[in-house]
């Protein structure tokens, strides 16, 4: 496959001409900072290896690697001198000599997709004579007005990272690509029958296995049982299936919780104990999937806050918490799927890539599903440190960079797979310094008849997609641990590029495979995720066995060991349960869409093992049973301390000087919390998205004049010609986490509310969860872990809004080179989607005219605890201010009766008040919509508590469940005596005028106002700088 | 779906994803589409005969790998360029938007040839044109205002009128800034092959002279950054819930664009004569 090594390599360089635009020089020279050189010049640089003589390397230049209008080619061999046009199209070579001389390229074994499509289109394009072809990509980087060293630290800075790429500080030319020997066979034997707890201990991190000692000797005792030891591959199969990753041990533990039970009574699987602690039986299941038993009538339902027992079981889950992703109902033909997965730790050490693969694994769920789902959205949530943080750990990379590359490997891999991405947020806490979070979710749609596969005994395990490669080697053990200053050196293997085209041409191969006129050519399918072959092979045959024949996987290059073979887990890999009689379409199908496909083994062993060879020789032999269920199950601790909590999960960020706060208006206050980066303008990273691919968007990311404001969720038709629509909407309320019980609950508050702001129907709501926590080894994170799961289960039961799916991610913390540990605050993410009824009925949150009422739905306690306006004002250093809470009865009766108001299309414009409060909420309406208002305080319904009235706390305490809305005065009589009807808080509270601003007043006093011009320019410069 | 209406045929390949909006656009313009994917064609050429529109759809063709485009447009080239041709030729009209109008641009079906001294339409034209990287050398998703110059030749756009203020496309692209010589750009704007341009204001990739697309000499093979395909409802526009209920009767300018090469197909091309350069034959 490779070419000789008597093949020369030619080195190409292209460049722009002499008086066009070199966009990418230009912006790395933007983003390098304080040592700005005067010019910087980008060349791509593409080394072929191969038959090529001068006539073939000039056509591969002009016909294939240069734009004959802009840009100008030479190319060189070893000792050669430069070949080339002598004048380009518009010039010729550079001015002057440059300072300095920076090259990157792909370290060997890393993914270089643009090398691969070189390759394919040089090989057509030279036809035959030119022989195997070789590429490899790079970048060159000229230098003006800087440094040798300086150039170089740019470079590393905001375009090279180690974990991935070689720099050079000259034009870098090998006279052969290096390759990797020959794998020699060996089964390897690893000797554990003998070794004591602490050998298992070394063992078990010595050799990246992330097992803890109960697991190590589960295997040890299982294998003396055998009366053998177990091989290499063995062992690495169960550490990949028993990793946190795969399997969730911490959340389906048995948990005895020690602190304030919180109405655990009424909980199933909890039972208060003699010594005044609560156990818990399997906590996921017990609380975020036990809700979703219970609304959809699996299981009884228990009385509980907000609650109704006698309400009609929900019909419209199809399938939750088994498959790869959960699906529902979404009309009478489709069905809809939705993942949220997380992708922390390779994002930590390389974002780019980290990102991108984290976004094509959850897409690659969705495809996964049932008998295969068509990805139809994408979202994004993002937590990371401040731009501003000036102590980077060693071992961290600057968050400014983390986000911005992860900004970037999001858009490239979403964009290229045609998914639009429509919904997301940016979170920022300098705690996520070490362990940045980064959600992608994945939306699918399939036909109802396609919701369920099912592996038949005897089926063809047929792999397609992308080879197998070294590359993400223990993913998923790595992901399961904790990180540290030398993880990047000790992981870089776990870290991957991914090649999105890939995985969009297995998509097409397999919908074109799904939807065959002869029906459906295969019985299930699944992804390649995590533990790569064997997690997929091994859960799609883990009641039957398998037999595998790993020689047979096609390999990115030569070497690899059938146990590297066996876990790696390459990116863009499907693997399908395939009636043989089907193989010869299916094999004609992936030869028409550019996809290789290999026949791996048979579904199905006598014994109901999994069995792997290689050529023919048995190399390891797996029992089902104890691979799934083998995993010793200890009873974790849970200790609830709310001093502990209150110390270490505080709202903590960036904040503007107390002192200065003291003397601010409230019109100041509100442009100083437009401006903090939670709230600010995401404008630019939503924008690199491309929201209306496949031609489905309604309600877009932004939204108002100019697309100048940000909407609360977005919303889709995804069925061409109907007017049922699907909303996508997500609530994070990490500003609570030092409760998470609370923050949990208005987690879905927000979610909900989102979703029902832009004319959801809050009946019709699916939500899941994604938490990321730092170490439940500490009894106090699992404490806090099991109150998050507790409100997951009143939240869901109350808004009947159930779980279909969900992941964690709970070793979130890092430790510095000196020892200190940094957690994360604990993080609760929830997404939701929910049906649109008829789309010409969705809302956006922009003002639509002047002389409109504006009516607040919901109560405000002034409870300033874990809002913005508290960080920003240093108010509550020592994080014990009241926090807010949701109302679990009154939450979800304001949430239908504004859809309800929506649907009748009584509502101009609906917006959710969240971070910053009431005040900021209709500020972003204003702005949005062009159109000033005039604001009452004095009218805000106010949930007595007590003490003194605080302005300031009205204007910007982020009570859940509350919602904004405008509409004509001519209804407003209406409107109010239904929601007074319906139990709700509400009040008119002030109305849209042509002023231009947003004016504040309580009662007769004048509290200032604030031009739309300046909340909008506070908002942008969320914007500023990037 | 009438089966005397006329056949569009989408073409797709490895990275194409915008195939499913573009035939709804088709279907929405009274056309029946039908996608065939591009290694289909190239193992049987006379297959596209037998269509009456063709639609290349965006996406990032084979990964839009060394530059937008280039890879689909030097297969498309050495491969169906023939076929296509004669397409033309019989007076079919072609719709590339977005990473369609990349790959056309390379494949040399647009702008079409310099001169006479070129072998065309015998092989495809040398490109004239470059669509480079935006000027702020990012991906951007964003709606623009968007002008039809009163002289085109192009019959996607001709006469369509987009003064109202919904007016919109839709672009979404990373390369997609309109580099050309003054003086190619000046023979453009002289034969009428300028089809569409960004509104001054909302050039916002940097496009010379703010085109946004442009047409072959024969006015039928229409390339655009914009997204037309994506604006055929009027729930697509980014400010629906902004306007009067009474805008909602006006057709989005997208739909309008499919149904004018529609109708021009169904009325005009009988009869029509399409001298497609100085060595066309």
């Amino acid at each position: 496959m490779a070419a000789t090594s008597t093949d020369e390599i030619i080195r190409f360089e292209v460049r722009t001409a002499r008086g066009g635009r070199d966009t990418r020089g230009e912006s790395l020279a933007r983003t390098a900072g304080q040592i700005a050189p005067t010019r910087i010049e980008h060349t791509s640089i593409y080394l072929v290896a191969g038959s090529i003589d001068t006539n073939s390397a000039n056509r591969l230049a002009r016909e294939l690697l240069a734009d004959p209008v802009t840009q100008i080619w030479s190319w060189k061999r070893v000792n050669g001198s430069p070949s080339g046009p002598a004048t380009g199209p518009a010039g010729s070579a550079p001015v002057s000599r440059p300072d300095a001389i920076v090259e990157i390229h792909p370290l060997p074994g890393v993914m270089d997709p643009a090398a691969e499509s070189v390759k394919a289109a040089a090989e057509a394009l030279l036809g035959s004579d030119a022989g195997e072809i070789e590429v490899r990509t790079g970048s060159r980087f000229d230098f003006w007005g800087v440094s040798k060293a300086n150039a170089r630290a740019i470079v590393e800075q905001h375009a090279a990272n180690p974990v991935i790429h070689a720099i050079f500080d000259e034009p870098y030319h090998p006279e052969s690509f290096p390759r990797g020997s020959a794998y020699v066979f060996k089964i390897r034997e690893v000797a554990i029958r003998d070794l004591s707890d602490e050998q298992l201990d070394r063992l078990s991190r010595d050799a990246h296995l992330f097992l803890s000692r109960e697991e190590m000797k589960a295997i040890q005792t299982e294998f003396r049982r055998i009366g053998r030891e177990p091989r290499e591959i063995e062992l690495e199969t169960l550490a990949q299936t028993w990793s946190e990753h795969c399997v969730h041990k911490t959340l389906k533990s048995t948990i005895r919780y020690y602190g304030d039970p919180c109405g655990s009574h009424q909980r199933p699987g909890h039972s208060a104990q003699l010594d005044g602690s609560v156990l818990i039986q399997n906590l996921l299941k017990t609380t975020v999937a036990g809700a979703t038993f219970e609304l959809t009538g699996k299981n009884s339902l228990l009385a509980g806050p907000g609650v109704n027992v006698n309400s009609a079981p929900i019909d419209w889950c199809l399938s939750v918490f088994v498959d790869n992703s959960g699906v529902v109902a979404f009309d009478d033909q489709t069905a809809l799927c939705f993942k949220v997965e997380t992708h922390n730790h390779p994002s930590a050490i390389e974002p780019y890539g980290g990102a991108a693969t984290g976004i094509g694994g959850c897409i690659r769920d969705i495809i996964g599903t049932g008998q295969g789902a068509k990805p139809i959205a994408g979202t994004d949530i993002f937590c990371v440190a401040n731009g501003s943080l000036s102590e980077i750990p060693t071992g961290c990379l600057a968050p400014k960079r983390v986000l911005s590359q992860v900004v970037s490997g999001i858009r490239d891999y979403g964009n290229r797979m045609g998914i639009p991405t429509l919904n997301g947020t940016v979170w920022f806490d300098d705690r996520y310094v070490g362990n940045p979070l980064v959600f992608a979710g994945c939306i699918g749609m399939m036909p109802l008849n396609r919701t369920h596969g099912a592996v038949q005994a005897g089926d063809s395990i047929v792999a397609i997609g992308g080879r197998t490669g070294r590359d993400g080697i223990h993913g998923a053990t790595f992901s399961s641990s904790e990180l540290t200053d030398t993880h990047a050196a000790e992981f870089s293997h776990a870290v991957q590029i991914g090649n999105a085209i890939t995985e969009k041409c297995a998509l097409d191969a397999i919908l074109a495979a799904r939807d065959h006129p002869s029906g459906c050519l295969f019985h299930g399918l699944t992804d390649c995720g995590a533990g790569g072959f064997s997690s997929a092979v091994g859960e799609m045959g883990s009641t039957i066995g398998a037999e595998v024949n790993l020689e047979r996987a096609p390999v990115k290059y030569e070497g690899l060991s059938p146990t590297e073979i066996w876990i790696s887990e390459a990116q863009e890999r499907m693997v399908l349960a395939v009636p043989s009689t089907n193989l010869p379409i299916l094999r004609a199908i992936c030869a028409d869409h550019g996809v290789e496909m290999s026949e791996l083994g048979t579904f199905a062993t006598m014994d109901k093992s999994i069995i792997l060879r290689w050529n023919g020789t048995e190399v390891g032999r797996l029992d089902t049973h104890f691979l799934h269920a083998g995993i010793p199950s200890p009873v974790r601790e849970a200790r609830w301390d709310r001093e502990w909590s209150r110390e270490n999960a505080g709202f903590a960020g960036s904040r503007v000087e107390p002192a200065t706060v003291a003397d601010r208006t409230i019109s100041e206050a509100l442009c100083a919390l437009l401006a903090h980066p939670n709230i600010a303008s995401k404008s630019w990273i939503i924008r690199q998205y491309d929201h209306e691919v496949q031609g489905t968007s309604v309600v877009k990311p932004l939204v108002g004049i100019g697309d100048g404001g940000p909407g609360d969720a977005a919303v889709i038709a995804p069925v061409a010609g109907s007017t049922r629509g699907l909303a996508i909407g997500s609530g994070l309320a990490t500003g609570l986490a030092r409760d998470p019980y609370v923050m949990g609950l208005a987690a879905i508050d927000e979610c909900v509310r989102n979703l029902v702001c832009v004319g959801a129907d809050p009946t019709r709501i699916a939500i899941l969860d994604n938490f990321c926590w730092p170490s439940c080894k500490d009894a106090r994170n699992m404490g806090a872990l099991v109150r998050a799961a507790w409100a997951c289960y009143d939240g869901a039961k109350a808004y009947r809004a159930p779980f279909i799916s969900g992941k964690d991610s709970l070793n979130n913390q890092f430790v510095t080179e000196d020892g200190r540990t940094i957690q994360i605050p604990p993080t609760l993410l929830i997404s939701g989607f929910a049906i649109v009824k008829n789309i010409e009925r969705a809302c956006t949150m922009d003002f639509k005219g002047v002389g409109n009422a504006l009516i607040l739905v919901g109560s405000t306690s002034m409870r300033l605890g874990g809002s913005h306006w508290a960080l920003l004002s240093g108010i509550d250093e020592r994080n014990d201010l009241e926090l807010p809470t949701v109302d679990l009865v009154q939450g979800p009766r304001n949430a239908v009766a504004v859809a309800d108001e929506i649907f009748r299309g009584s509502v101009r414009s609906a917006h959710d008040c969240s971070e910053g409060g009431l005040l900021l909420a209709i500020a972003e309406m204003a702005f949005a919509g062009g159109i000033g208002a005039l604001v009452d305080l004095a009218t805000i319904p106010l949930v007595s508590l007590g003490g003194k009235v605080d302005l300031f706390a009205i204007a910007f305490a982020e009570d859940p469940s509350r919602y904004l809305l405008e509409v004509d005065p001519r209804e407003v009589a209406a409107i109010c005596l239904r929601l007074a009807v319906a139990g709700v808080p509400h009040a008119v509270i002030g109305s849209t005028n042509e002023a231009g601003e947003l004016s504040i007043k309580h009662g007769e006093r004048d509290l200032g106002s604030a031009s739309l011009d300046a909340l909008r320019l506070a908002w942008s410069s969320g914007d500023a700088g990037w | 779906m009438n089966l005397n209406s006329p056949k569009a045929l989408i073409i797709t390949a490895p990275g194409i994803n915008c195939d499913l909006e573009l035939a709804n656009s088709f279907v929405a313009a009274g056309a029946r589409p039908h996608t065939e994917l591009l290694q289909a064609l190239v193992r049987d050429p006379s297959r596209i005969a037998g269509y009456d529109l063709i639609g290349l759809p965006g996406g990032f063709s084979f990964g839009d790998d060394v530059a937008a485009g280039r890879i689909m447009g030097a297969l498309m080239a050495r491969s169906i360029y023939p076929a296509l041709r004669d397409a033309i030729h019989r007076g079919v009209p072609m719709i590339c938007p977005c990473n369609g109008f990349q790959i056309a641009v390379q494949a040399g079906l647009l702008p079409g040839p310099v001169d006479a001294s070129e072998d065309w339409p015998s092989t495809a034209a040398h490109a004239t044109v470059a669509l480079s990287s935006n000027s702020m050398a990012r991906f951007v998703d964003r709606w623009t205002r968007v002008e039809i110059p009163s002289d085109t030749v192009c019959i996607w756009t001709k006469g369509l009128d987009c003064q109202k203020p919904d007016d919109m496309l839709p672009n979404a692209h990373g390369e997609g800034r309109f580099v050309a010589p003054q003086s190619v750009v000046e023979r453009l704007e002289a034969t009428g092959q300028i089809a569409i341009r960004y509104r001054a204001c909302d050039n916002f990739n940097g496009s010379v002279s703010a085109i946004a697309g442009i047409c072959d000499p024969s006015g039928l093979v229409f390339g655009l950054m914009p997204h037309p395909e994506r604006y055929t409802r009027w729930t697509q526009h980014p400010q629906w819930t902004r306007v009067d209920a009474s805008a909602r009767q006006n057709e989005p300018l997208g739909l309008r664009i499919f149904k004018n090469a529609v109708r021009w197909v169904r009325e005009d091309r009988r009869g029509a004569h399409f001298e497609l350069g100085a060595s066309a034959g």
